[in-house]
């Protein structure tokens, strides 16, 4: 079990990177990766969000959807249930923690219209994923979500000094970057 | 400005949602691996965004002002899931090569864009093509991406050998970071029309990347000030502003 969690864990932070090779979560990572800090913001709020709405959505999979014989219904469910998720985080940190709401607040209403998040959640079902897997999943996604958002505001930080082309100033430098990294990235198919 | 052909040449051309509007990236780079994939990708939005357009045309009357974009958002993943099973049922070999992001179709920012800008104002005719329109555009924009990569990264068209038999096919255009590059030399192409048609000192400002190429500001600008009501949100602020005060 042990084993079979940890090569979720490295295979979907590392090795089929949600951004990299999934093309999933793409504004934000474009988007809010422009200073360092604020991208690792971004990474926390999403590792947070994505991993509860695995759980919820595989909860409501399991307990909810499978027993009726529902389960064709699922994207409807999970993006309603997504979406009322991140609203009551939301509501729920600025009564509660107003500290972490303060620190994450602004980045939550950008993950709802994530599709990595409904991304997780319908790649769990399709996996015949159980809900630790599930979590598991859902965490080790947004931790490879976060490694290569802080990656590419480090590269963009330093690439602000640089010389570019007029033409490939904003978008299509930051692109051919995420290229570049998607080519590393591409190293670690090798390690499962 | 409503007529049939006006829509589906606004569509196609005038504000194309991947070559002008660079709205819903995430399919674009995902499913262009060839161009038959492209191709059905894009069919298979166009026919969600022709019915979704449809269905909120006919019910904008019905449909109360605050909870618009949950309705939305339901009218769509209904349509998709009927898209996705009947793919399932007729077309196996599409539905398994386009995998999740038929269901993720549901978060495609274009398809909330349209109900938002245009099927909820608009008669339900003019909607259809406003649908059909935007969905040929993205059909084409997705063929001919997909046709690059395969003929850069494979040597082929639609599956037919095209380049001769010397060439060494380039295959990571066919892998992710391809993806990426091709992207990436679109938006320098865009850019430069964009520059170039500011300096002759016409309008532009259709022209975008993404949501105006930031997230931080997408509030404002982009994709989630369709997601949230303003009027609501302002009477939230007030409410709270009375609380504090």
């Amino acid at each position: 079990m042990v084993k079979e969690l940890l090569i979720i864990l490295i295979s979907s932070s590392l090795v089929s990177n949600v951004v990299l090779s999934q093309f999933l979560g793409l504004c934000p990572f474009l988007g809010v990766s422009k200073k360092t800090n604020t991208a690792a913001g971004m990474g926390v709020a999403v590792i947070f969000v994505i991993t509860l709405a695995s759980a919820v959505a595989g909860a409501i999979y399991q307990y909810l959807l499978v027993p009726f014989d529902i389960t064709y219904l699922q994207t409807i469910v999970f993006i309603l249930v997504i979406a009322a998720l991140v609203q009551f985080v939301e509501m729920f940190l600025k009564k509660f923690i107003p500290s972490l709401y303060r620190s994450l607040g602004v980045y939550l209403p950008l993950i709802t219209t994530n599709c990595a998040v409904l991304g997780v959640a319908l790649t769990n079902v399709q996996k015949e994923y159980g809900i630790v897997e599930g979590i598991v999943n859902g965490f080790a996604t947004a931790v490879g979500f976060t490694i290569s958002i802080v990656i590419l505001a480090g590269i963009r930080e330093k690439m602000a000094h640089n010389d570019i082309p007029e033409s490939f100033r904003g978008m299509p430098i930051v692109l051919v970057t995420a290229g570049l990294m998607a080519i590393a990235f591409c190293g670690f198919s090798g390690l499962l | 400005m409503n007529s049939a052909g006006e829509r589906l040449v606004n569509g196609i051309v005038k504000e194309n949602p991947t070559f002008v509007l660079m709205l819903g990236m995430c399919p674009t780079l995902a499913v262009t691996t060839s161009a038959v994939n492209g191709l059905g990708m894009g069919l298979t939005t166009m026919v969600v965004l022709a019915l979704s357009n449809v269905f909120i045309a006919m019910l904008r009357g019905v449909i109360p002002d605050k909870v618009r974009i949950p309705a939305f958002i339901v009218i769509i993943a209904s349509f998709v899931t009927v898209v996705q099973l009947l793919l399932q049922g007729f077309l196996p070999s599409l539905y398994e090569a386009l995998g999740i992001y038929i269901p993720l179709i549901v978060v495609n920012c274009i398809i909330l864009g349209r109900a938002e800008a245009y099927a909820y104002k608009n008669p339900v005719i003019a909607s259809l093509f406003d649908g059909i329109g935007m969905g040929l555009g993205f059909s084409v924009a997705l063929t001919c991406i997909g046709a690059v990569r395969e003929l850069l990264g494979a040597g082929e068209i639609f599956g037919i050998h095209v380049m001769p038999d010397s060439y060494v096919p380039v295959s990571i255009f066919i892998m992710a970071p391809g993806a990426f590059f091709v992207l990436a030399l679109l938006t320098a192409v865009q850019n430069k029309v964009k520059l170039a048609g500011e300096r002759r000192g016409r309008d532009m400002s259709k022209i975008q990347s993404g949501c105006g190429s930031d997230c931080m500001n997408c509030a404002d600008t982009g994709c989630a000030h369709r997601l949230y009501d303003d009027g609501a949100a302002k009477q939230d602020a007030g409410k709270e502003d009375n609380a504090n005060g």
